[in-house]
């Protein structure tokens, strides 16, 4: 069937802010939708809250509204653009789930917006556990005993039929929040009615737990012609019992038989036809008995998901693109590999390498969270790996992850016996390394396989790893070459990085790769074709191996490389891979050839029709410079892709690699902080007094001398990791010991804090001589509030002109003193007037995308075209424009999946994602930041104010006013007091423990709607208030730690009694921007003369 | 021990032996199926042929008792980038390479596969050898250049049985099975048989040489002709016997069987540049239009414009490069496909066809 012609406006659902277990993956698979759905000819209208993704660039679609995804926005966003369809399969369950509330609620039905890509009954029957088990039994497939519990009673009996251990699944949740193991029935009522709140429709699954099966995804496409294909088969490393989002996954499948794996595939073709899925793709779960091969059906999601975005880049097979035409009617035959061009997309990729995904994890960041994995997925990233085998791929896989190994390397645990039985068995983030260390001491494969229930297939790679590097001589440096070019040629073929290998020969990894050049043994590059190589591939899109023949071939035209940002961690995450995409687009406007290298299957970036050339390697030194030696670059850039590049850029500028920007020695000055300090001294600028020290004798003195309180932090450590605010000598003390164990020892940075100081973020272009404000934001908490997690404001609402103009004269001059060609971002405390500086990264920041968005002016861009040598003067979209609206920047947080951490803001970055709540007044604009990311600000009802005495003064005015809107106010004590001395009638709650019903009690019972809680300084009030904010994640209330939070929220509330949301594109908040300018324009022309 | 590949052309690979020591020349074919290698190794219409596979990682889930295609390993030869010393699987009972030792064929590993495919795809498919041991690679290049090959030979003969026989036959099928098929074994695969035997039907399995006369006297309720080896226009006799086949009884032929019926209607066959080998290839039904992915095997191909000069009609068709994958010949009772329904391995998007057989066999009852 050819592409419907009875539709022409569609409506794309984006995933919203990133968070655990709906991540990137669903901005490449939006992005592809928008591109691919443009292409045909219609007219695109996108909603998405987060302003750091590509999809949401001004570009990508007609009309682009970066509003909250609620069922009450989308339907505003509909009853204004009147779609004749919606698209909910690319963004994730957010879009999914949306989508099916505007259904059930007649929204679409009343304005006549057809669903594509999905159908409401087939979207039920996979979604709702229990009936897409009866389905299953109904075709012949087998699934594990369960049954549906509405409250705990329920819960109870079914449990005492199924027995320990057995799974708890809530309906209608994502990356199995609410959901877990229970081993003993003492957790058992605990788990089931925390289960019971996460599902939307407070229903759980107990089931039958098939922990320790092997578990295999298939991704599998069905057209309207009743086609169906399957595009990757994925084994996972890790058995059933570990979230697929938080194992170790191998495509294709490596220990099915053919029968076996027919099969599998037969049962897939079933489940999408009977479930009803009519066009598009959808991953569907099997677990499989080792022992008999008993296979059972775990789970479908009828849409693109985490492992699609996956089998795309693994295979080549671009499922949401193509899924896209489906639901405009195209029939898989009808469209073309955009690989082989000759070839129908109506086949199945088959590929000859093998590919691994490697899950990153930050429990570092939530010490009190639990570390097991279960069946919640508790990863923030990803890395891929591409190799000829599996050892290969592992190994490059390890390296980039970027957690300090450099492969399979041996790390020694302090664990023997029953210990070490656990570890292996309740698996944690670092099992791969325990298995490492287990196989070092010798326990057999067999023992392995036992406890951790790992395929032996696996664990024998593994061993054949270990084994390989007992052999290596010690004196391999000093062998002649032809030995040392068979031996690096066999270490190769088993994945050794030249580091892993200095390690082991106690040399350098300069050293190592100089000698395995000279010795005649460099990388090659094969493509990735989905079809093996039995048709020609035209897409350039590599991986390297060690094999006789390099398929990658040079062309002679001007290329800049990028370096990706690689997998995702909190505090480097979609932003910077907007950035590289954003310059990987600006490349190609002046002519130049792109060649994108990165490492994380969820990005745009990775997709191989975003640049040029498309590197699929590890962002290390080796595979950087491997890259470099083939395609010789005249410019790289490492700017874009965040912490990551940037802790390359020495290595590689020494290796003679043609950086371009703001020079090596002036990112260093940046970061050092000994020459930091110097620098802002010499320009006469403020910044916070501060001190090293190498004993806590050091620290006491520093700290008497600036004052108390201080910030202290261990030296290079980044994302505020073991930062802590301390206001005695006491707390000093511990927090210097740990970050002198964080910090290995190097000396502890102690700054005087800034107390209620506002924060700014400023981001700037420069070419060196002009520099340009990008945006100055203002964070709604105060300074102390780690940047990446507090709100911000643009442009700044209360800052005075003086203290504006401060900033821009103080940035303009950092950014001459550095002499920064590209972006730079600088962080303010401003106190009394006084504008300190508190960090200086020359570099793009977590903020660029955003202040993109708000304002329409594409500064990545603008900053790529900028390091190419283009002057700013030649750049008339290089302006800061006058905003006329406010966009305000709302972070989102993880807690809800890190059950016990302590959900506390302070110097320490934590939150995943991000969105932006735009609109002409700042209350809107505010209340529609919390909105999406969440925190739903409540229209009536309670609030429970509790503020520490300092501040109690400040809250009076703003209970009136909440108790004017019709609020019903409670308070702690000490703030009652003080509320109703001023006439602020207020109930008082009692302390925790200090009689009934307290806070918690409130909270539990779901009678406060919203939780301001200022706690003073000092770790006392904090964890006296803990509790209350760890009940409020749980129960899902609104929880403000900050006066100027309170604010913001309550200008919120006010707007919204007064005038409630209303939307607009950013279109047309801003004219369209990004169109090449003409001076650019020009640039290409003369640049394509020169080189064609 | 070191092991080379050779081609006549001259290119050279080298490696490591992991199969049976020697050497062994055939034509080096490629295929790309991630899954199956037991079913290629024993599939006799790789007779002849050295099959690389373009998966790395061959071997992973050992060899079981149940995935064979014959009674031995077809295959002149064997080579991959890494064959599994430890298979993972609960119906494995042993490893490739002892497999490939025990039935001594020859098996190069650590070959860059894909460079191997690339070189077949641009220049086709090519005779060589694998040689295991301290050889001199030119002398193997002027050996496999010697080879006769594979066009104009009878290769079939290698593999078809020696007499005929009933396909797993108990006592009570003579009267319980509804349908009697005669089965020419051209090199047949098992799970033809096993899905016919399914389908309710007692095969007598013949040599491909058994007289068209001596198989009318049967009186079946249809004859199928298999798949085999190597170059249809050589097996005359076969396609004469068909000839005087055609019209009398249901006929189905899958792969050679199709090539035969094709040159036996009058049509013409060519051999493809490198062949179609694999588990992924889309093949459209022209009559409902759905697209079937489809097991394939076979290096010659039925000329379509050489169809239009008899009374075959096209029914299927190879998307990928849209050469002839099926015809029919209503009036004569006569329908073959070109790739593999039997699967074994690969989809079971294509089983009706054998359904299409029985059917027409009940209608001619
Ligand atoms: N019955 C079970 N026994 C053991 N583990 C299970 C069972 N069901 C699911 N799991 C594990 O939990 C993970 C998440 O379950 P799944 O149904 O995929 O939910 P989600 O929607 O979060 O992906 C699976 O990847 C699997 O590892
Ligand atoms: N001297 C200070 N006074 C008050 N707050 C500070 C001070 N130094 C840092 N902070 C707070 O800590 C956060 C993180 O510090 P920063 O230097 O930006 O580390 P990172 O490299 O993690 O961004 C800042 O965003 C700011 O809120
Ligand atoms: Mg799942
Ligand atoms: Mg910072």
């Amino acid at each position: 069937m050819p592409k419907r012609n009875d539709i022409h406006r569609i409506l794309i659902i984006g995933s919203g802010p990133i968070v655990i277990g709906q991540a990137c993956e669903f901005d490449y698979s939006g992005t592809q939708a928008c591109k691919a759905l443009k292409e045909e000819g219609f007219e695109v209208i996108l909603v998405n809250s987060n302003p750091a993704t590509i999809m949401t660039d001004p570009t990508m679609a007609d009309r682009t509204y970066i509003e909250p995804i609620t069922p009450e926005i989308v339907e505003k966003i509909i009853a204004r653009e009147r779609p004749d369809a919606i698209l909910p399969t690319m963004g994730g369950q957010t879009g999914l789930n949306t989508a099916m509330e505007l259904f059930e609620n007649g929204v679409l039905a009343r304005y006549s917006v057809a669903l594509i890509g999905a159908d409401y009954k087939a979207i039920c029957k996979a979604e709702n556990r229990s009936e897409f088990k009866e389905t299953m039994l109904k075709i012949g497939l087998d699934v594990p005993k369960s049954a549906l519990a509405y409250n705990i009673d329920e819960a109870w009996a079914i449990a005492k039929d199924i027995g320990f251990p057995l799974i708890i699944r809530p309906s209608h949740t994502l990356g199995g929040t609410g959901g877990g193991i229970v081993y003993a029935e003492s957790d058992f009522e605990r788990m089931a009615s925390y289960g019971l709140q996460c599902s939307r429709i407070n229903e759980i699954l107990i089931e039958e737990s098939v922990i320790g099966w092997k578990e295999y995804e298939l991704e599998i496409m069905r057209d309207s012609a009743d086609n169906v294909v399957i595009i990757c088969s994925i084994e996972n490393l890790d058995p059933m019992g570990v979230h697929t989002g938080d194992s170790i996954t191998v495509a294709p499948a490596q220990t099915l038989t053919d029968r076996q794996y027919q099969y599998m595939r037969d049962a897939s073709a079933a489940i999408i036809r009977e479930i009803g899925v009519e066009t598009g793709g959808s991953n569907i779960q099997f677990a499989v008995n080792p022992a008999n091969g008993r296979m059972t059906v775990i789970e479908m999601n009828p849409r693109v998901s985490r492992s699609s975005a996956l089998a795309s880049k693994a295979t080549g097979f671009p499922i949401a693109k193509f899924a896209a035409k489906l639901a405009v009617g195209y029939t898989l035959d009808e469209i073309k590999n955009d690989i082989t061009r000759v070839t129908p997309a109506s086949f199945e990729p088959t590929i000859d390498y093998c590919v691994i995904k490697i899950p990153r994890f930050t429990f570092e960041k939530f010490p009190e969270a639990d570390p097991t994995l279960g069946i919640q997925m508790k990863s923030v990233g990803e890395t891929m790996a591409i190799g000829r085998t599996f050892k290969e791929a592992l190994q490059k896989g390890l390296r980039g992850l970027e957690t300090g190994k450099c492969g399979f390397e041996y790390a020694p645990f302090d664990l023997q016996g029953a210990e070490l039985e656990v570890r292996l068995s309740k698996p944690r983030a670092d099992r791969i390394f325990v298995i490492r260390h287990a196989l070092e001491i010798g326990m057999s494969v067999a023992d392995i396989c036992t406890h951790t229930k790992i395929d032996p297939w696996f664990i024998n790679n593994m061993k054949d790893l270990v084994d390989f590097e007992k052999t290596i001589p010690a004196d391999t440096l000093s062998l002649p070459k032809a030995i040392q070019n068979d031996f690096y040629t066999t270490a190769k073929k088993h994945g050794f990085s030249d580091a892993h290998l200095a390690k082991i020969l106690k040399s350098s990894e300069v050293a190592v790769r100089k000698s395995r050049i000279d010795a005649g043994v460099s990388a090659v590059y094969k493509l990735v074709d989905t079809c093996a190589a039995e048709f020609e591939a035209y897409t350039p899109y590599y991986y390297s191996t060690y094999e006789t023949e390099n398929e990658a071939s040079r062309t002679d035209r001007k290329k800049i490389m990028i370096l990706g940002g690689g997998p995702n961690r909190i505090g480097q995450g979609i932003e910077f891979d907007y950035c590289c995409c954003q310059a990987s687009f600006a490349l190609e406007e002046l002519g130049y050839e792109s060649i994108m290298v990165n490492s994380n299957p969820e990005t745009v970036s990775t997709d191989y029709d975003t640049s040029d050339k498309l590197y699929f390697e590890p962002l290390t030194f080796e595979d950087v410079m491997n890259i470099v030696d083939q395609e010789k670059p005249d410019g790289i850039i490492v700017q874009f892709g965040g912490q990551t590049p940037l802790n390359l850029a020495r290595k590689l500028y020494d290796a003679g690699a043609p950086i371009i920007g703001t020079s090596v020695k002036s990112l260093e000055r940046a970061g050092d902080r000994g020459e930091f300090f110097q620098m802002i001294t010499k320009l006469g600028l403020h910044q916070p007094q501060n001190g090293m020290a190498t004993t806590k004798d050091d620290a006491v003195g520093i700290a008497r001398r600036i004052g108390f309180p201080v910030l202290v932090r261990p030296s290079f450590v980044l994302g505020g990791r073991a930062m802590h605010i301390v206001y005695d000598e006491v707390d000093l003390l511990t927090c210097v010991d740990e970050a002198m164990i964080v910090g290995e020892n190097r000396p502890v940075l102690i700054d005087k804090f800034i107390a209620d100081a506002i924060e700014v973020d400023v981001d700037a272009v420069s070419d060196g001589t002009d520099t340009t404000i990008c945006g100055i934001m203002e964070h709604i908490e105060e300074a102390g509030i780690h940047s990446g997690d507090s709100a911000c404001v643009l442009p700044p609402h209360t800052l005075s002109d003086d203290i504006i103009n401060e900033i821009r004269r103080t940035t303009m001059c950092i950014a001459k003193e550095l002499s920064v060609v590209g972006l730079l971002n600088i962080q303010y405390a401003i106190k009394e007037d006084t504008v300190y500086v508190l960090e200086v990264n020359p570099r793009a920041s977590r903020t660029v995308p955003f202040v993109s968005k708000a304002m329409g002016v594409p500064w990545a861009k603008i900053a790529a075209k900028v390091m190419t040598g283009v002057k700013l003067a030649d750049l008339p979209e290089a302006v800061c424009r006058d905003m006329d609206y406010f966009a305000v920047k709302e972070s989102v947080l993880p807690f809800s999946k890190f059950p016990g951490a302590d959900t506390m803001l302070g110097p320490e970055m934590k939150s995943t994602g991000e969105v932006m709540g735009i609109d002409r007044d700042f209350g809107l604009a505010f209340a529609k930041s919390q909105e999406a990311a969440g925190n739903i600000l409540p229209r009536t009802g309670t609030i429970f104010l509790s503020v520490k005495n300092s501040m109690r003064r400040n809250i009076i005015f703003m209970a009136k006013k909440m108790s004017d809107m019709g609020f019903r106010i409670c308070a702690s004590e000490g703030t009652c007091k003080v509320l109703r001395s001023n006439g602020v009638n207020a109930k008082m709650v009692p302390k925790i423990g200090e009689g009934k019903p307290d806070i918690i009690d409130l909270i539990k019972a779901n009678d406060i709607n919203l939780i301001i809680n200022v706690a003073g300084g000092g770790k006392k009030s904090q964890t006296d208030s803990k509790p209350i904010r760890s009940a409020a994640v749980l129960q899902g209330i609104p929880y403000i730690t900050t006066l100027e939070g309170a604010q913001a929220a309550i200008s919120g509330m006010e707007s919204l009694e007064k005038t409630g949301f209303a939307v607009r594109s950013i279109q047309e908040y801003c004219a369209q921007p990004d169109t090449v300018s003409a001076t650019s324009k020009q640039l290409l022309e003369t640049r394509k003369k020169m080189w064609e | 021990m070191k092991g080379y590949v050779a081609l006549e052309d001259g290119t050279i690979f080298s490696g490591t032996s992991c199969g049976a020591e020697g050497e062994s020349v055939g034509e080096v074919v490629f295929n790309t199926g991630l899954t199956g290698y037991q079913e290629v190794l024993t599939d006799p219409s790789y007779s002849s042929q050295i099959v690389t596979m373009t998966y790395p990682l061959i071997g992973n889930y050992g060899i079981n008792p149940t995935d064979v295609e014959s009674d031995k390993i077809q295959v002149s030869g064997f080579i991959v980038k890494e064959a599994c010393k430890y298979p993972s699987n609960f119906t494995s009972t042993q490893t490739l390479p002892d497999y490939l030792k025990q039935s001594g064929i020859v098996c190069i590993e650590g070959i860059d596969t894909r460079a191997l495919t690339r070189h077949l795809r641009v220049v086709g498919a090519l005779k060589g050898i694998v040689a295991t041991g301290d050889v001199d690679p030119k002398e193997l290049v002027k050996k496999a250049a010697a080879w006769t090959g594979l066009v104009g030979v009878d290769i079939v003969a290698n593999v078809t049985c020696a007499k005929p026989y009933y396909f797993e036959e108990n006592p009570a099928d003579a009267t319980n099975c509804p349908y009697f098929v005669v089965a020419y074994d051209f090199g047949i695969k098992l799970n033809i048989l096993r899905i016919l035997k399914k389908l309710g039907c007692r095969i007598l399995v013949v040599p491909a040489s058994y007289p068209a006369e001596k198989v009318l006297e049967l009186k079946s309720h249809g004859v199928f002709l298999s798949n085999g080896p190597g170059d249809p226009a050589a097996v005359t006799y076969a396609i004469e016997n068909i000839k005087k086949l055609l019209g009398k009884t249901p006929l189905f032929g899958i792969c050679l069987g199709q090539q035969l019926l094709s040159l036996a209607l009058g049509g013409k066959t060519y051999k493809l540049k490198f062949g179609h080998r694999g588990l992924n290839h889309p093949v459209k039904n022209l009559a409902t239009g759905s697209v079937e992915i489809t097991t394939q095997n076979h290096g010659f191909c039925v000329d379509l414009d050489s169809l239009s000069s008899t009374s075959a009609t096209i029914t299927h068709m190879n998307l990928n490069d849209t050469t002839c994958e099926g015809i029919a010949v209503p009036e004569l009772k006569a329908f073959s496909v070109q790739y593999h329904p039997e699967a074994a391995p690969g989809p079971h998007d294509s089983g009706y066809l054998f359904e299409q057989f029985i059917s027409m066999m009940t209608k001619t009852k």
